[in-house]
């Protein structure tokens, strides 16, 4: 079975990539009932809209969103879009071209789970989540920029 | 100017760290070319024609003492002994090592500089007035929510791989020395009729292959919000900005192809949802950052304007040089100082080692140990004493640095071009230093006047060729190097930005001193006692300067 990044931890992957459906195969989908027990995950690709997903979230179990070359940064935007904007909760993940230089802005982005391409070792990837102890900005994972944190820290005058 | 606090430290040094693996793996082989790409670029790190190019990032173009004699040490020691100031008031070494690199970067994190952000497809250096902080004309100190901004798109999570570069300048002034009509975005800081600050805000300018000049989308933005602002630019920009074609990604297509009016109604729908968040700029924040760019401890004036008289009477190239590299300052008693990195003979903007150490000692000794990298490719002194003018002229003149030539044709912007760059169609080292040569006579410059002139090797336009009075571009034809002119470009320091027009067929690079020559000549003749180069321009067209140059025998490509 491939493994997977999830929450920090290499695991089994416990879902068929080829099962996802596009967002053109979901909209079909979206209308008949979810059987007890049945899983629905969707595959975003950079172009589609999450907000078009953004009224079913709640029915899925697996968002993913596939990065069909890493230098295109559309998914960052669509998973800060689904996290914030959209409320999603369940797991969101990044799929295709990803490999362990970006594991960490992808968390960042929301990101909770990593499939990355089969000749990459996800043991070795996952360390790179603790690149960076400390962030400037605020994004998904935490949403204070640290200038919220200096203050809070800042002896009293 | 800023200093680092535990916590800035810890995250350089963790970037130091993070690509000194990335390096490892990558020469191990656990890294392709095509992974380590984007890796180095977010690190300045180029490859380029000779060697690796690493450009050095010198925020809002602000150095001390001590980090300049740092980059003087590193050219030294992993390089040739000099280095190149860019346009984008950054620091270039053309001939590091690949594997020295990460030593490099942690010697730059003892002195609080680094690489990051540099180049690739991300937030590049913030860039803004060279005079900020002193300019008699400064509105508001831009250096503070500069520095804000570079914290903020700092390693930004969402934006580290945008369809293409993106270039941001402030400006706190009236004139605008920061070109911000020619950036992704541009930020006019201004005062509203409270005495609150806020933000004119200016997307979509840029020069490259399609020059546009920028567009205001907004007039007044509070400036607790400059940085949820940017990031609804940039998430715009992220999502719908062109990928299939690296020649139309830049923002200023996407706002060009939906409309200005289209552009900033997304805009403004995506800060609408997100501009409450905790990114909002606290007052708190504001002032521990502005602190650190209060006004040093000026000395009240004193008497030497009698003194200052006298050498400028008795010293006809002291004067000279106080004409054109000594500016005004908000301070009486004090002078800004332009060192210029524009000798003949010398590439535009390259500064030896040992220049680069008599800086810092100048700093020192004159200007509160701090200096400024200009856009123009110069170092400035911001914080000069007049009486100290004359000793400091001597020391610069000693050491090649005072070149009286700001404003000037010789005062060249030049990219590194041919000689060094992997991008470039053609030389353009060679081209400046002819035309410094032709105009050496410096009584004759003098006269000519006010006059930028600008130099790009290829239509990435780092010389800046679109907004010279005359601007050159370097052109390949067939393999061979050709040169197109354009004339009645301008920055818009005190005017509104124009782009140059191209005034007709290009030229080889042996005629480039006498075109020059010729299109002087023409305004020369034609010029009216008060009129500068540029304003002849605007006034006649392009029309008498064309014919002049093309009724002479030139090889036309």
């Amino acid at each position: 079975m491939p493994e997977i990044i999830r929450n920090g931890r290499v695991e089994p992957d416990d879902w068929d990539e080829s099962a996802l459906l596009t967002l053109a195969q979901w909209k079909l989908r979206r209308l008949q009932p979810i059987e007890a027990g049945e899983r629905v995950g969707v595959r975003l690709e950079p172009a589609d809209d999450p907000a078009e997903i953004a009224s079913d979230l709640d029915r899925l179990q697996l968002v993913a969103i596939n990065f069909p070359k890493f230098a295109d940064g559309r998914g960052y935007s669509s998973a800060v879009l689904l996290r914030t904007r959209h409320g999603y909760r369940g797991e969101l993940r990044a799929i295709g071209d990803v490999g362990r230089d970006q594991l960490f802005y992808l968390k960042r982005s929301g990101f909770d789970a990593f499939a990355l391409a089969p000749h990459r070792d996800p043991h070795a990837a996952a360390a790179s989540l603790g690149d960076f102890s400390l962030r400037y900005q605020g994004s998904v994972d935490d949403p204070l920029p640290l200038f919220r944190k200096r203050l809070a820290t800042a002896p009293v005058r | 100017m800023y200093r680092y606090d535990a916590l800035d430290r810890q995250i350089v040094s963790e970037r130091v760290e993070q690509f000194r693996d990335q390096t490892r793996r990558y020469l191990a082989g656990e890294l392709t070319d095509d992974e380590f790409r984007p890796l180095r670029l977010q690190n300045g790190l180029y490859v380029q024609r000779h060697a690796p190019m690493l450009r050095v990032a010198i925020p809002y173009g602000l150095l001390s003492a001590r980090q300049l004699r740092k980059l003087a040490h590193i050219a030294r020691t992993y390089d040739r002994g000099y280095g190149h100031f860019s346009t984008r008031q950054n620091l270039q070494y053309n001939w590091p090592k690949l594997e020295h690199v990460p030593e490099i970067l942690a010697e730059l994190a003892t002195v609080e500089m680094h690489a990051i952000q540099t180049s690739g497809n991300c937030v590049r250096n913030i860039t803004t007035d060279h005079f900020a902080g002193v300019a008699p004309d400064e509105v508001v100190d831009p250096r503070a929510l500069a520095e804000i901004l570079r914290q903020w798109s700092t390693f930004h999570p969402e934006f580290a791989y945008l369809p293409r570069k993106f270039k941001i300048a402030l400006n706190g002034a009236k004139s605008d020395r920061a070109a911000t009509f020619l950036h992704d975005i541009g930020l006019h800081f201004v005062t509203d009729a409270a005495g609150e600050i806020v933000i004119r805000v200016i997307v979509g300018g840029g020069m490259g292959r399609t020059p546009i000049i920028g567009h205001v989308i907004r007039e007044s933005l509070p400036w607790q919000h400059m940085l949820t602002y940017v990031e609804a630019i940039l998430r715009v920009y992220n999502r719908h900005g062109r990928r299939d074609n690296i020649y139309k990604a830049r923002i200023k297509i996407l706002v060009k192809a939906l409309g200005v009016e289209e552009f900033t109604r997304q805009v403004e729908a995506e800060w609408e949802a997100t501009r409450d968040s905790p990114s909002v700029i606290p007052q708190e924040e504001y002032d521990r950052v502005a602190a650190h760019f209060a006004p040093p401890g000026y000395e009240p004036p004193g008497d030497e304007d009698h003194a200052l008289a006298f050498q400028l009477g008795a010293d006809r190239a002291f004067s000279r040089w106080f004409e054109r590299n000594v500016h005004d300052h908000r301070r009486p008693g004090y002078r800004a100082v332009t060192l210029s990195l524009k000798k003949p003979g010398v590439p535009p903007g390259d500064a030896s080692a040992e220049q680069m150490d008599i800086v810092a000692s100048l700093a020192e000794r004159y200007s509160f140990g701090e200096l400024r990298v200009s856009h123009e490719q110069n170092l400035i002194l911001a914080d000069v004493r007049e009486r100290d003018l004359f000793e400091l002229w001597h020391r610069a003149r000693a050491a090649g640095l005072a070149t009286p030539n700001v404003g000037l044709l010789t005062n060249i912007v030049c990219c590194p071009g041919g000689d060094f760059c992997s991008l470039a169609n053609a030389k353009s080292i060679p081209i400046a230093e002819a035309i410094q040569r032709r105009f050496d006579d410096l009584d004759y410059l003098h006269d000519i006047g006010e006059l930028d002139l600008n130099i790009s090797g290829c239509m990435n336009s780092c010389g800046h060729h679109h907004v010279g009075h005359i601007g050159i571009l370097g052109v390949d034809k067939n393999g061979a190097e050709w040169y197109q002119v354009s004339i009645g470009g301008a920055q818009g320091i005190d005017s509104d930005p124009a782009l140059g027009q191209v005034i007709g067929p290009s030229f080889a690079a042996a005629e480039m001193p006498d075109v020059v020559e010729e299109l002087i000549a023409t305004y020369i003749d034609q010029r009216t006692a008060e009129e500068r180069f540029i304003d002849t321009v605007r006034r006649l067209g392009i029309a008498p300067f064309k014919q002049r140059v093309y009724g002479k025998e030139v090889a036309v490509a």
